[in-house]
């Protein structure tokens, strides 16, 4: 009888088959191509970002002046709170790659330790962020946006930036209040009003001398424009159409709304992959608990989360530089 | 990994490290050294790197570059890259490189395109 099992000739040879050129495993190498794949996602992100700053090149947000805030403390700290959090995620990476170099030489103690330590630093990068996003949200000084979606920001004569609620005088007989479902025809509504009109913020600028309208181009310094007093008021009466306090996705008080759009997004992308990482990193801290990889006599999947963890990491660098650097 | 070897040398063999532990500090030194460098210039600004170099800031070149390095030492020495092979190294690092760069030229290109068009076309948009 003839063999069912084709002899080929080239067992032990090159295309013989059983060749492991990458010397990687599967689950390392696929982790690996998932890598590759989301840096492609995330540069796809980070060059339409790029896209819409060189489209409006001349009077894009300058970072400094978005991200000044440091929890329980008044003042200006530009730089400082996000240099905090990269810090952070750079020493979970750090204790991650310690947890993978634990499982090589298969110390489970030491590996359920950095696990814990990897885990605790992400949950306060994710919880920076969320701090982060809430004061974007929230604002700082407020500005009135023109018919032509531009912002108009206030500064005083020495061109420090005033709050709208420091100069506008308020109108104790506004009669415009919030269209709700309950109060006029039930299918109509809107979202909440900003505090002031820009009535209120135009009187504001009329009686106090020294507020003066700053716009969102750049000049050659590389500083937005302050516009004299005329050209001030003149501005704001003809096109002043909305006060807009804090940012979210369609309008932004710090200047193009696309800036909003992309930080939600690409900070909000980046954000769930640090909690998905969380949450994969947990699962693995109780697998090395119960003793699994003790018992595969393998800590590859430490490894291999560590992979994705690291990942991570990298992306924020990138973030950082482009958001808040550059 | 056979027999978890690492190569523990890093700068191109100015720095070996004992082992595989002090290798990872050391790198989380750098790092910081980086970040640190890059804050700073980031807060102070320094006027001799504001001028125009290839159409950007010199400043905004010394941030790429070094957000590159890092990259580098990330992918490098913590997601273990300077241990796999050559051919699994290249699979990743330049098929990444190369669409990465394509992606950036063409968007970049044609955000500038935009704004050209925006400035100096019939389109008027400060109202």
């Amino acid at each position: 009888m003839d063999q069912t099992v084709v002899s080929t000739g080239t067992e032990g040879k090159t295309w013989g088959g059983g060749n492991k050129p990458l010397k990687a495993s599967y689950g390392k190498m696929m982790m690996w191509f998932f890598i590759v794949s989301d840096a492609l996602t995330f540069s796809g992100f980070l060059a339409a970002y790029g896209f819409s700053r060189f489209k409006f090149i001349d009077s894009w947000p300058i970072a400094d002046e978005v991200f000044t805030h440091i929890p329980f403390f008044h003042g200006s700290y530009p730089m400082i709170y996000v240099a905090f959090m990269t810090f952070i995620l750079i020493m979970s990476s750090v204790t991650m790659v310690l947890a993978v170099d634990a499982g090589h030489q298969m110390k489970k103690a030491k590996v359920t330790w950095y696990m814990f330590l990897t885990i605790i630093g992400g949950l306060i990068f994710v919880g920076s962020q969320a701090w982060e996003w809430a004061t974007f949200i929230k604002g700082d000084y407020g500005a009135v946006q023109t018919t032509g979606g531009n912002i108009l920001q206030f500064v005083d004569t020495e061109g420090h930036r005033v709050a709208i609620r420091d100069f506008a005088v308020i109108d104790d007989h506004k009669e415009r209040v919030q269209d709700e479902r309950k109060k006029g025809i039930w299918f109509t509504s809107e979202t909440a009003l900003p505090t002031y009109t820009v009535e209120e913020v135009i009187k504001g600028l009329e009686t106090h001398d020294n507020v003066l309208i700053r716009t969102q181009i750049l000049n050659e310094e590389g500083e937005k424009t302050v516009l004299s007093r005329g050209e001030s008021l003149k501005l704001l009466k003809d096109n002043g159409k909305m006060v807009v306090e804090g940012a979210n996705l369609y309008v932004n008080e710090y200047g193009s709304p696309l800036f909003a759009d992309f930080f939600f997004f690409i900070t909000g992308f980046h954000g769930f992959h640090v909690f998905s990482g969380v949450v994969i990193n947990i699962i693995i801290f109780f697998n090395v608990i119960l003793g699994t990889y003790e018992r595969r006599k393998n800590y590859e999947m430490v490894e291999k989360v560590g992979l994705y963890w690291h990942f991570v990491d990298l992306v924020w660098v990138f973030v950082f530089t482009f958001f808040y650097l550059v | 990994m056979a027999g978890h070897a690492h190569k523990l040398e890093i700068l191109r063999g100015l720095i070996k490290f004992k082992s595989n532990t002090q290798k990872i500090w050391g790198v989380l030194i750098l790092l910081s050294i980086v970040t640190a460098v890059e804050v700073v210039l980031g807060i102070y600004k320094p006027e001799v790197l504001m001028g125009q170099v290839f159409g950007m800031k010199a400043l905004n070149w010394i941030f790429i570059i070094l957000t590159i390095v890092k990259a580098y030492y990330i992918t490098w020495d913590f997601m273990h890259m300077r241990d796999e092979t050559k051919a699994l190294r290249r699979v990743v690092v330049w098929t990444g490189v190369f669409l990465i760069c394509y992606l950036i030229f063409i968007l970049l290109e044609e955000g500038g395109y935009v704004f050209d068009v925006y400035k100096t076309g019939y389109i008027k948009h400060d109202f």
